[in-house]
């Protein structure tokens, strides 16, 4: 093998990876045991979640007419009871807190550089907080006949009609 | 205990030893390696050289070959070539192995074996790695004994239901096998790995040590155990046949007993 004229060392080396004369310094240790919640509340909420998806599937689209039932005179009724708001209100929380937080992993897993975690994490914690908020508000303050509307656009249940 | 490699089933004789007269089978193979040399390129490349050998071959004498008679800038870690001293662990077939656990008759010989360096650990030349990020992790676990009390003048007894409790993780030999095939480490090489946590396993569960809680505090990190997403990449590439992932789930099964 002939010897180039120059020797071009620019690939990622080992020692580009040393901070203040240390190689490959550790990022610091984080004495929480916020991972450990997290963890134990994946478990935890994906064993929730499983009762409360499949009741909620198995009463909307099997008891009685089934899925022909569902409009919205139906989830009218069914937010009527606090029964089934606090069953949508757990499943709404429970849901999107186990699926922001897989979300956090696979963002930490697969983004590679500290700045690009940030952002999509930025991102994401946005997202999820506008969803969870929107939808408990949708919940307790749903109205399903307001008074004053046009009574043409009111559903077959309400007394105004 | 442990973990046999097997891809194919040409187990036996393909051609008869022309010259010898003995009955030691021969193969032609063809071996692809992932060649870098940080002086003359700035990017790796794969060189493939044809080879005859014994039925008896293993990987690393496939390299041993080439590094001897064919080309001798050909570089690899190696030290006693029989599984105990954990240098030789590449990635053959795109498997975490130890070169001379794996026998070439166990692999699939109509395709060219490839031979890669490990992944996740900064490449210093052909198939050597530079193992001191998985060395740092491994020391930050205090893979030591910790007592306070007076030293015994005899040894430090201990049950044989004591020691078969953490039986499994004294066979480590740190070839990084486990680590580097770990897709969590990959990303940025942050996450303990599955060595250092196996290690520290092994003092964890010992009745002699008394630093167990110390090593969970430290195990209890962003980068620790919480970060092991249960691939089991790190069981299947144990040259030892450690069950490193249920090592793991143990240790996430003390944090919680200590922090609780």
């Amino acid at each position: 093998m002939s010897t180039p004229l120059k020797t071009k060392i620019s690939v990622p080396r080992s020692r580009d990876l040393e901070v203040d004369g240390v190689k490959y310094n550790r990022a610091g240790s984080s004495r929480s045991s916020f991972e450990m919640f997290a963890w134990l509340f994946m478990r935890m909420s994906g064993v929730v979640l499983i009762v409360l998806v499949f009741g909620h599937l198995f009463v909307n689209l099997m008891v009685g007419e089934g899925v022909h039932a569902v409009d919205f005179g139906f989830v009218g009724g069914k937010w009527a009871s606090p029964f089934w708001q606090v069953w949508d209100l757990v499943m709404l929380w429970l849901a999107m807190l186990h699926g922001t937080n897989g979300m956090r992993t696979i963002i930490d897993d697969y983004a590679g550089r500290a700045t690009t975690r940030f952002w999509l994490k930025v991102l994401l914690f946005v997202a999820s907080a506008f969803v969870i908020l929107l939808g408990t508000m949708v919940i307790f303050t749903f109205e399903p006949c307001p008074a004053g509307a046009d009574p043409s656009l009111l559903a077959s249940f309400c007394s105004a009609q | 205990m442990s973990t046999a490699v097997t891809e194919n089933q040409n187990q036996d004789a393909q051609q008869p030893d022309a010259e010898g007269g003995q009955s030691i089978p021969t193969y032609d193979i063809v071996l692809q390696v992932r060649r870098y040399d940080p002086e003359f390129e700035t990017e790796a490349h794969w060189d493939e050289w044809k080879l005859t050998m014994y039925g008896t071959d293993r990987v690393l004498d496939a390299l041993h070959k080439v590094k001897w008679e064919l080309d001798g800038s050909l570089s690899f870690r190696r030290s006693c070539a029989h599984g105990v001293c954990g240098s030789d662990a590449m990635r053959i077939n795109g498997r975490n192995r130890l070169a001379c656990k794996t026998l070439l008759k166990d692999l699939d010989l109509s395709k060219p074996i490839t031979v890669e360096p490990i992944k996740g650990l900064p490449c210093e030349k052909d198939l050597i790695v530079d193992m001191e990020p998985f060395f740092q992790s491994y020391r930050e676990i205090m893979p030591f004994l910790v007592n306070e009390d007076h030293t015994p003048t005899g040894e430090r007894f201990q049950s044989q239901e004591d020691r078969e409790r953490f039986d499994d993780t004294t066979k480590c030999i740190l070839c990084a096998a486990c680590t580097s095939s770990c897709p969590v480490f990959w990303t940025d090489g942050q996450y303990f790995g599955p060595a250092a946590i196996v290690n520290a396993h092994r003092f964890i569960f010992d009745s002699r040590d008394q630093a167990g809680d110390m090593r969970l505090e430290i195990l209890n990190d962003k980068e620790g155990v919480w970060r092991c997403r249960t691939t089991f990449n790190c069981t299947e590439a144990c040259p030892r046949g450690i069950q490193v992932t249920k090592a793991i789930a143990e240790v996430k099964k003390a944090v919680f007993a200590s922090a609780l």
